[in-house]
């Protein structure tokens, strides 16, 4: 459909009948068969699934009071289980695995109207910051093809950035929701730990993944959180904290607003559009009359190497389901057990994930647990107290949210560390437990979009998504959308 | 002062030749909830294969576990049974391994911060004459290091299904059912002493309701680990992990078998391998299953998807009030109160369902003796040939008291009273309604009975004579008369009374 309209609007349109849920769902479908071609964002459309769907909406809407996303479409990142289309998590490994039920989020979009497209590609078991490690190839940045769109919810930010839904779910354990968010030129929020459900969410980090938004704007997202967040009785994670009316929350106000200024994390390693755009967001900020502090975050400088840490050991557990005994892949003639389950894994995971397999097996194994896991999770704390220290002074932190634009496809697919140093900004957040959104604001010398990241204490989405809000009402121009598909 | 200083050996210990012999145990108990530790699917056993599953229990990628509060509560009624603190914060942790039976690649148990720990528990114990008869029972200590909660693996099937010499098929009803695995410290000095305290552990369990901890089926193993030393070394020998032990006496076997074997390896200069070793019930031996090499490293780590477990100290004290009487607590009380042997109050309480109906019989009786007396002679036999526990006992333990008071009264004979007994059993109806259908009601009235003895001494004269000149062997003739004569109903106390009379 190629729409540059707020999902609200979308709904108003088709509850008044000026158009309805089904034609709005069959042009989403359209769009998306359409460009999947050059982007490859989306593993599955389900155009049958989805007309039904809207057409239960329209019949519903004859009689019911009209849902908050009532014929809004959306897309699905490809780890969150749907019943009735595929989870692959980009992985040859689940293929087309239909898992028998639905995560607890997608039951909540289906309660709230919401009509689901299909499911978008990303990096296998959503490692990786370029989507390069999908078994089912890479997604194009739509901003320029032969870039990449990050990582790893790419095409969840690329079928936004796109126009092809306005609205889609990623998964965020690193930064795999903002920094992608960032490299289309998209809104992308990572709520608080607990804040939503992961039941149904494939676990790469258990203790760091999160269900995220993507969205053109964020008082879409602000929407989005609203029906999603909350307690589920199925997830002993989430926290039972009252859900606020996000949507209200976007008040505009911003004076007395204290945002901190992480002057170290503006140093080495920063490309310098990056640098530019965002210190022209803090500008931004205080020309609109919020207090710019400065913050210090001593143990950030580890955030990578704990990240890495933890994220591959918990993984290394996660992934053990994926053996070949229940579902899935299975390596066939293998003579007994034991090469059935090497073979089966061997073929079924791609190198990243092997990587990450083997790293996080090694810091779990006896000898090495107190050395890098059991420290790594001291670091964790101190980092958290970092956190706490600085959100004392301020309402929330400023920083980029990748340290460069997109880059090449290829590019730096022969370097792992380059490609963890991407993540360099965003898992911070992850590590912490606390919300992080990112915002475009302008794009490079290159025409490529940069975005910044606002980061809070726990529970602060309300805060962060004024914040967000404020900037895009200041500068329309950062919703640039890119020229192709404008 | 100096002195010379001998060590003193108690003389309790399994000597072997100079051998002593080391056994720590691990019990893996299942606990008695309707659902599973983790998600909502039942527990029931038998149904059809996979027929108890959901996304969690299978290991569907995206799916979470959700703690059960039950599996809790009955996690605490056996820590406290068994001695145990209850840890206020406990962790739950990964333990990494891959199986098919496995279904997440790894078992949610705990680790360094368990449920509960630091237990102690006085057990009885014997030793045994050659046929394994105990001797003399005697109390001993028994560290428990710890109680854990964790979730049981589903079950691999390797019979009575198609090609199972190409396949093997899994079902995973069994997989995250609530387990508690109890550790003890290295206590057992003889198979015995492990034995004992099994038995001990199984029915204090059962007793508190925490499991019904029948190992036939399955819902209680134990992994014995099995060392021995030379008497008087400070250290530990190399210890062996036995495994695949469907009885409390087979497992006593495989450990006199595995010492026997350590024994005599040792003697003829060889070494012990640590290893897990399965024992062959049909063979009567150990085999090794896996070497200290093979031994996985299970890699455990904090369980991100579950909250520390909190337990309160009002939830604590909750349990505690709410726990019954415990089984040695009530043997002593017997032995005490109702003047029982050590014996008889054992067997009395081996059960709780069997103390109660016990107790409850004693009220209805008035006395203690018989009432122990009959249900360990009469109904118990009565109850094991039908299969049946006490509780479900067709004869309600206030019928069986007023059964027994039937007889104290001399109202029935004891002979009587026990086919009453029998038929009370069978049929389910009251001792009254028998006695008066039957026309039982035993004759004490010296009149009536002095009429039938008048009668049966003037049909037979020549035996009075022969008695009266001394043959008094011919007395139990005249009984057997008389009774027969009555029809049984003349009270044997009252016939022998005024027999004795009137022969005189």
């Amino acid at each position: 459909m190629i729409t540059s309209e707020t999902i609200t609007q979308t709904r108003d349109r088709i509850v008044t009948g000026e158009t309805n849920a089904r034609s709005v769902a069959e042009s989403a479908v359209g769009a998306a068969e359409k460009l999947n071609g050059s982007l490859n964002a989306f593993l599955e459309i389900d155009r049958q699934g989805a007309v039904t769907r809207a057409s239960e909406v329209d019949a519903q809407l004859k009689n019911d009071a009209a849902p908050v996303l009532a014929g809004v479409p959306i897309a699905i990142k490809d780890n969150i289980c749907v019943r009735g289309l595929q989870t692959s998590c980009g992985s040859k490994i689940l293929g087309d695995y239909h898992p028998p039920y639905n995560a607890t989020v997608i039951d909540r979009l289906l309660a709230a109207g919401a009509v689901i497209i299909g499911k978008t590609n990303c990096d296998e078991f959503a490692m990786g910051s370029s989507n390069e490690n999908s078994a089912f190839g890479t997604v194009k940045n739509p901003w320029d093809t032969a870039r990449v769109p990050g990582g790893s919810s790419g095409g969840s930010a690329a079928a936004v950035a796109a126009g092809i839904v306005p609205v889609a779910l990623g998964s965020d354990t690193g930064g795999s929701v903002r920094q992608p968010a960032s490299l289309c030129g998209v809104v992308g929020l990572k709520p608080t730990y607990g804040r939503n459900s992961r039941y149904g969410l494939v676990a790469f980090a258990s203790s760091l993944d999160q269900i995220g938004i993507f969205a053109r704007n964020v008082s879409d997202v602000a929407t989005v959180l609203g029906v999603i967040a909350g307690r589920d009785p199925h997830d002993a994670t989430t926290a039972d904290v009252p859900v606020p009316d996000y949507v209200a929350a976007l008040n505009g106000e911003i004076k007395g607003s204290r945002i901190g200024f992480p002057r170290a994390l503006f140093g080495r390693g920063l490309d310098a559009d990056v640098r530019a755009s965002v210190e022209g967001a803090v500008q931004t900020y205080r020309d609109l009359g919020a207090e710019i502090v400065e913050v210090d975050l001593p143990h950030a400088k580890y955030a990578i190497a704990v990240y890495y840490i933890i994220a591959t050991a918990e993984a290394s557990s996660n992934l053990a389901r994926f053996d070949g005994v229940r579902y899935g892949f299975r390596a066939e003639e293998a003579p007994e057990l034991r090469s059935m389950y090497r073979r089966t894994r061997e073929e079924g995971f791609g190198p990243e994930v092997k990587r990450r397999i083997m790293l996080g097996t090694y810091v779990l194994s006896a000898g090495y647990y107190e050395a890098y896991y059991h420290k790594a999770q001291q670091v964790r704390t101190l980092l958290k107290d970092d956190f706490r220290r600085a959100f004392a002074v301020c309402d929330a932190i400023i920083t980029p949210t990748s340290p460069t634009t997109a880059f090449m496809i290829g590019e730096k697919v022969n370097d792992p560390l380059a490609m963890y140093l991407n993540d360099i900004y965003t898992v911070t957040a992850n590590l912490a437990g606390i919300p992080g959104l990112s915002v475009p604001c302008g794009l490079s010398s290159a025409g490529l979009p940069v975005g910044f990241q606002l980061l809070g204490p726990y529970w602060s989405e309300p805060a962060l998504l004024r914040l967000g809000d404020v900037y895009q009402q200041a500068r329309p121009s950062s919703l640039a959308r890119p020229p192709v598909y404008a | 002062m100096l002195y010379f200083r001998l060590k003193i050996f108690p003389l309790e210990l399994n000597m072997k030749n100079g051998w002593e012999t080391v056994i720590g145990l691990e019990i893996h108990a299942q606990l008695s909830t309707e659902s599973k530790i983790f998600c909502g699917c039942s527990t029931h056993f038998g149904d059809e294969p996979n027929s108890n599953t959901c996304p969690v229990c299978l290991g569907l990628p995206g799916a979470l576990p959700v703690l059960n509060r039950r599996a809790v509560e009955l996690g605490a009624r056996a820590a406290l049974a068994l001695g145990l603190q209850i840890n206020e914060r406990s962790i739950f942790a990964r333990k990494n391994y891959f199986y098919p039976d496995l279904p997440k690649g790894y078992q949610i148990s705990q680790y360094d911060q368990p449920f509960s720990a630091n237990g102690e528990l006085e057990i009885m114990t014997a030793r045994r004459d050659e046929a394994g008869h105990p001797l003399e029972w005697a109390p001993k200590r028994i560290r428990i290091t710890r109680l854990h909660l964790e979730e049981d693996a589903g079950k691999n099937v390797h019979e009575g299904l198609p090609d199972v010499d190409r396949f093997s098929y899994i079902d995973l009803n069994r997989a995250g059912t609530p387990l508690a695995e109890i550790v003890t410290e290295p206590e057992f000095r003889s198979s015995w002493e492990a034995h004992d305290y099994v038995n001990h552990v199984r029915r204090v369990l059962r007793w508190v309701g925490a499991s019904e901890a029948d190992m036939e089926k399955g819902n209680l193993r134990c992994e014995p680990n099995v060392s021995v030393r030379r008497i008087g070394n400070e250290t530990f020998g190399t210890k062996v992990e036995l495994k695949n032990l469907n009885s409390v006496r087979f497992m006593q076997r495989a450990i006199e078998f595995e010492i026997e074997r350590q024994i005599t390896l040792l003697e003829s200069g060889g070494k012990v391998n640590q290893e897990t070793r399965l024992w062959d019930e049909r063979a009567q031996e150990t085999r090794v299953m896996r070497s200290k090499e093979e031994a996985h490293d299970y890699r455990y780590f904090p369980e991100p998807d579950l909250a520390p477990l909190e337990v309160s100290v009002e939830f604590i004290d909750g349990v505690k009030a709410s726990m019954p009487e415990l089984p040695e607590e009530r043997r002593q009380r017997f032995v005490q109160q109702y003047d029982l042997s050590f014996s008889d109050a054992s067997q009395l309480t081996s059960e709780r369902t069997l103390a109660d109906y016990y107790e409850s019989a004693v009220e209805a009786s008035g006395n203690a003796r018989t009432a122990a007396n009959w249900i360990r002679s009469e109904l118990l036999r009565e109850l094991e040939s039908s299969g049946l526990a006490a509780s479900a006992s067709p004869i309600p333990p206030q019928e069986l008291g007023k059964l027994l008071r039937l007889v104290d009264e001399d109202k029935i004979s004891g002979k009587q009273g026990k086919d009453v007994l029998v038929e009370m059993f069978k049929t389910g109806r009251t001792a009254a309604a028998i006695v008066e259908e039957q026309g039982l009601a035993q004759v004490s009235d010296t009149g009536e009975i002095d009429g039938v003895i008048d009668e049966v001494l003037a049909a037979n004269p020549g035996q009075v004579t022969s008695y009266r000149s001394g043959k008094e062997t011919l007395f139990g003739f005249f009984v057997g008369q008389v009774m027969k004569a009555s029809k049984g109903k003349a009270n044997p106390r009252v016939v022998n009374e005024r027999l004795k009379a009137k022969l005189s």
